[in-house]
């Protein structure tokens, strides 16, 4: 893709960031911080290409893309596992109908 | 092998798309705890999709790839089940340094091996010179989130002294060091030699290291949303380097969630983003606070006192601090809240943005413990029903109560948003003991007002034995 339009798909994704992550409210800053963490592991994405590309390639250049792919895993799967667990936990009263009030 | 990325067909752009666009319903649906599990879900498919679909088309050696996801995915499962969650914040560092290692790690791969990554020039059979510089920024930006993120995790989990450690000329190193990386990011698009790429890398991990050294425990949550930050903008220049719709738009969306949270983080403490980076917060208040401490008379009272002033009130707000997350008070807590509400006392808890080691920590644990979201407020919610409160209980917390940050202009917290505990008509002040003053190492005038009393011992044994005490 050329330069320019991947950079304006860039500057308006920032800006839908900005109003995304303001509209969070502050009890969950913490899954947040979990999930933008699980997410940002997308860069699997490259190390997989990395991991894939044996044929004319280094080798060097493959093992080090099957180490990312390890680390990322480690993140992806521990980021959303901690972010579901961290949300189920969130709770209302009302589901306990013997509130004393 | 050459222009892999390029010849990237039409549906896997679209199937990339998407993903991004899960991602940011992942992030959405965080607005309220009712759609934020429907919003994880959300971030998982986005995952799934962007990882399928990159597996389809580079299916070479597939076996090993699985394994090297199974083998990370478990260790992965495995942490994130077994994790306190008072150890949240060093787990996320600890993510963090995960990220910022396999964006360093795909941009040396993308270096050593160019063609799989459609980044050759056709002509010349170099790198392209755009990719150069995303190339060098992205494993520059990757670096830096990995080292620093290994500080600090070491200094979260307390593997490392908490304490900012000051080193001699470090601004000046400091510097020195990010005019040389970006200098040679810069060189880089003229020779795109071995030697440059390396020093950029090892000078990178470096200033991570050196940046978050000085930086005291009381500013982590700045820090540790900076990294956050950071390493979006790897993942994103990543994504340039790959022409990837789904990694750019993440890259954005994390890096700015990062910043947003860094910059709530430094309003609540009334910091300059630049002073908390330049660190040694806490450091320097610690001898004149020292030589102030002349003995001044403060009332002290038992679990006894506490469960008979607080059983007898109408209202009740709990401020929670991290005290409460060291001493993992939050279940007793709970149970005092319980015990009370049933002796028809109303019962809230205040929450200071920067309570806590990271955003929204104390939320989480209060979660955890089964308190119900609706019962704890932000402090710009809750400030003003102190007045008309009869007990303010402050359980771990300091700096975040001292009425010095609106009173006394030389006081380092000076100007920082406090909750407003001492207009309660009378506060209880769980603390460890009378010797140690908070973070930014500074007196607390709430500790000798004639309507506090203070409640030396452990958080967590002083609510069990209040708890104890209200069963009666």
């Amino acid at each position: 893709m050329e330069f320019f339009s991947i950079f304006s798909i860039f500057v308006m994704a920032c800006f839908v960031g900005y109003y995304v992550v303001w509209s969070v409210t502050p009890a969950l800053h913490t899954p947040l911080m979990a999930v933008t963490n699980a997410i940002s592991s997308v860069i699997v994405v490259g190390a997989l290409i990395a991991s894939s590309a044996a044929a004319g390639g280094s080798e060097a250049s493959r093992w080090l893309g099957l180490l990312a792919v390890v680390l990322a895993s480690v993140n992806i799967f521990g980021g959303f596992a901690v972010t579901r667990r961290m949300l189920a936990m969130y709770k209302k009263k009302d589901k306990k109908p013997a509130a004393a009030k | 092998m050459e222009h892999v990325a390029a010849a990237t067909p039409a549906w896997a752009m679209l199937a990339y798309l998407i993903a991004g666009v899960l991602f940011i319903l992942s992030l959405r649906g965080l607005s309220s705890p009712e759609s934020s599990q429907a919003g994880n879900r959300n971030g998982m498919i986005g995952m799934a999709i962007a990882v399928g679909t990159t597996l389809y088309l580079h299916s070479t050696g597939l076996p090993l790839i699985i394994a090297a996801i199974a083998i990370g995915g478990t260790i992965g499962w495995f942490i994130a089940q077994r994790i306190q969650m008072t150890a949240m914040p060093e787990l996320v560092a600890g993510f963090h340094s995960l990220v910022g290692m396999a964006a360093v790690l795909v941009g040396c791969a993308a270096y050593l091996n160019p063609g799989a990554f459609g980044i050759l020039d056709s002509v010349t059979n170099e790198i392209l010179p755009v990719s150069r510089v995303e190339l060098g920024l992205g494993v520059a930006i990757g670096a830096i989130t990995f080292s620093g993120s290994v500080i600090a995790f070491l200094k979260l989990s307390g593997r490392m002294s908490g304490n900012p450690i000051m080193l001699p000329g470090r601004h000046i190193i400091n510097l020195g060091i990010l005019a040389g990386i970006l200098g040679l990011v810069g060189y880089f698009v003229t020779d795109q030699s071995a030697w440059v790429f390396w020093t950029v890398t090892a000078l990178s991990f470096a200033i991570g290291f050196l940046l978050i050294i000085p930086i005291g425990g009381a500013d982590m949550p700045v820090v540790i949303s900076m990294l956050n930050s950071y390493s979006g903008w790897a993942a994103a220049a990543m994504g340039f380097t790959l022409g990837n719709t789904a990694m750019i738009i993440t890259g954005a969306l994390v890096g700015s969630s990062g910043a947003i949270l860094s910059y709530i983080m430094c309003k609540a403490m009334n910091r300059s983003f630049i002073s908390v980076i330049a660190g040694g917060f806490g450091d320097a208040g610690g001898p004149a606070a020292a030589g102030s401490a002349i003995q001044k008379a403060y009332k002290a009272g038992s679990a006894e006192d506490a469960a008979f002033i607080m059983k007898n009130a109408e209202s009740v707000i709990i401020v929670p601090g991290y005290g409460m997350a060291v001493s993992q008070a939050q279940h007793a807590l709970r149970e005092m809240g319980d015990l009370l509400k049933k002796e028809g006392v109303s019962v809230k808890y205040a929450i200071h943005p920067v309570a806590g080691r990271m955003p929204g920590h104390m939320n989480v644990l209060l979660a955890e413990a089964n308190v119900s979201y609706d019962e704890v407020f932000e402090l710009e919610d809750i400030n003003s029903d102190f007045s008309q409160c009869d007990v303010a209980f402050v359980i771990g917390a300091n700096d975040v109560t001292n009425p010095a940050a609106k009173t006394d202009k030389t006081s380092p917290i000076y100007g920082m948003p406090v909750l407003d505990v001492e207009k309660a008509k009378t506060v209880l002040f769980v603390k460890r003991s009378m010797g140690g003053v908070g973070y930014a190492g500074v007196d607390n005038s709430v500790f000798y007002m004639d309507n506090t009393m203070m409640l030396l011992a452990d958080a967590k044994k002083m609510v069990e034995t209040i708890v104890k005490n209200l069963g009666h």
